[in-house]
């Protein structure tokens, strides 16, 4: 009798954690494919069949990337970049929250402030760069002016959304609360509109970093983009790897950082999915 | 025409005759021309528990939102002295914020008085928790906390317990009439269920075309069983007022 509670016990818990253990046997699995694109790759290399012009091989690319990094190079060119889109960024931000919140609490706001923005969004923003270069010049201005174009709109539509898109429900609980306006913004428009704001910031930083790197691509004298191009002069395809793999890694860095953001911030949501 | 009686001023504890806490008259409010409420007269007198019954659609709730202050496209003479609260039908607590902050908010009073309301409901030990991890019950507990964290001199209840299930809706039942026994306010307990109405209230009212059609003073003793005589009579009339055949066994 004992036995046969056992039996049905162990074969109620047996499918799931079986799962698991073939899952972790098999996640190993994932690794196979890259590693033989890697060796593929560095064979190619080796042979000739891939030619340094077109393509550095991986172990050149890992040289000049330690290299590039110990002369201070790969640094240096990183923190312009960075410069460029956290300048960008703020101001973009800053302009994208104030303007939402402008239209967001208010019908003369929304009708003031939505319709040039609903127009302007729909510019191409890459589309820009010879007019900016124009008012501009070529120096740092328009790498940032173009970075906080790209920041702007993703914020503000999401921002207004999530403002727009509180529960009437709650704002009405909030008035018979007595909650001053100050209040209500503060208790409940801001933390119920921070979800999609978050959503909007992710976007708008992936955002940032394409602008950047179309902006220091086009021209430059400094940064990342300007390593870029520098390095195609000398048909140096390791530095240019080298480059695009440090902009991969920053963009991943951001996001990781918003994600980060919105677990703590959303810690409230977070039960609901568990 | 007034559907106050003027006998239940007794009612106050200090005995004395004072003026009421809501007063309406003559109040109408249209929807696309439609009058939901069509010259309504209603008084609550301080500490006086009212119900107020009416098929769905019969603009209770639209009575309730007028003296919440949520609706003032009206027409006619209404007035609350003193300060009213609301829970609504969905506790509509603030998700972000935690169930004590949910409670003290907007609060002029310590805080302390926010962790004492929610002892009284019997949630000191969820003071912590989100909202959402709440169960209905507990939500709605911790809604009333919230409205009579205020010392309301009206508390508005607009439906609370009809989206709970039937064993949660006796323990509210038991729980709003001890908080209205402890702190006295009036009440407006807004509702579709008659046993309820009766179970509770000093009065029951009828919203009918507008208006308040019938009233039934309920004297019977608390705390009171639904068995009660008084109250199957009363069931009986309320339920033929609203138009239910009260023959039908439930």
């Amino acid at each position: 009798m004992s036995s046969s509670t056992l039996e049905l016990g162990s074969r109620a818990a047996t499918p799931r954690a079986g799962r698991a253990r073939r899952r972790r046997l098999t996640a190993w699995q994932r690794l196979i494919s890259p590693v033989v694109i890697l060796i593929a790759w560095q064979a190619l290399s080796a042979t000739g069949v891939l030619p340094d012009r077109l393509l550095a091989a991986p172990t050149t690319i890992l040289a000049t990337a330690v290299g590039l990094i110990r002369d201070g190079t790969l640094i240096t060119a990183t923190l312009v970049s960075l410069q460029r889109v956290a300048i960008g960024f703020v101001i973009g931000a800053v302009a994208a929250l104030v303007l939402a919140f402008v239209a967001g609490l208010s019908r003369l706001g929304e009708n003031t402030v939505d319709p040039p923005m609903q127009m302007l969004r729909t510019l191409p923003h890459f589309g820009l760069i010879p007019l900016f270069i124009l008012w501009f010049g070529i120096g740092e201005t328009p790498k940032i002016a173009l970075v906080t174009l790209g920041v702007v709109f993703p914020l503000y539509l999401n921002t207004f959304a999530g403002i727009r898109g509180v529960d009437p429900k709650l704002i009405e609980a909030a008035r018979t609360l007595r909650l001053s306006r100050a209040a209500l913004v503060r208790h409940v428009l801001i933390p119920g509109a921070l979800p999609q704001t978050l959503v909007g910031l992710r976007q708008s930083l992936g955002i940032a970093w394409l602008a950047l790197i179309v902006a220091e691509t086009v021209n430059a004298d400094a940064g990342l983009g300007f390593m870029i191009t520098d390095a195609r002069e000398f048909l140096r395809t390791d530095v240019i790897v080298v480059g695009l793999a440090v902009y991969s890694l920053l963009g991943l860095l951001t996001d990781g950082l918003v994600r980060f953001t919105e677990r703590r911030a959303l810690a409230w949501r977070r039960t609901l999915l568990d | 025409m007034a559907a106050h009686p003027a006998g239940l001023e007794g009612l106050d504890d200090t005995g004395s005759r004072t003026e009421p806490v809501v007063s309406v008259r003559g109040l109408t409010r249209a929807f696309d021309g439609r009058p939901i409420l069509d010259g309504l007269d209603l008084d609550i007198a301080p500490g006086e528990f009212t119900a107020l019954l009416g098929r769905s659609g019969s603009g209770k709730s639209t009575l309730l939102r007028v003296l919440a202050g949520l609706d003032t496209g009206v027409t006619g003479a209404y007035g609350v002295r003193g300060s009213a609260s609301v829970a609504f039908q969905e506790p509509r607590l603030l998700p972000w914020k935690r169930v004590l902050a949910n409670v003290a908010l907007g609060l002029d009073r310590p805080r302390s008085a926010a962790v004492e309301a929610l002892r009284e409901v019997g949630l000191e030990d969820r003071a912590d928790a989100w909202p959402l991890t709440l169960s209905g019950g507990e939500a709605q507990r911790a809604s009333l906390a919230r409205a009579l964290v205020r010392e309301p001199d009206l508390l508005l209840l607009d439906e609370p317990f009809s989206a709970l299930d039937a064993l949660t809706r006796i323990t509210m039942h038991g729980l709003v009439s001890d908080l209205w026994r402890r702190h006295r306010p009036a009440v407006l307990l807004v509702t579709h269920d008659v046993d309820e109405a009766l179970l509770l209230a000093d009065r029951v009212c009828v919203l009918t075309d507008g208006r308040i059609g019938h009233t039934a003073e309920v004297a019977a003793e608390r705390p009171r069983h639904r068995d009660d005589p008084e109250l199957v009579a009363l069931r009986r009339d309320l339920l033929t007022e609203l138009g239910v055949d009260a023959e039908v066994p439930a």
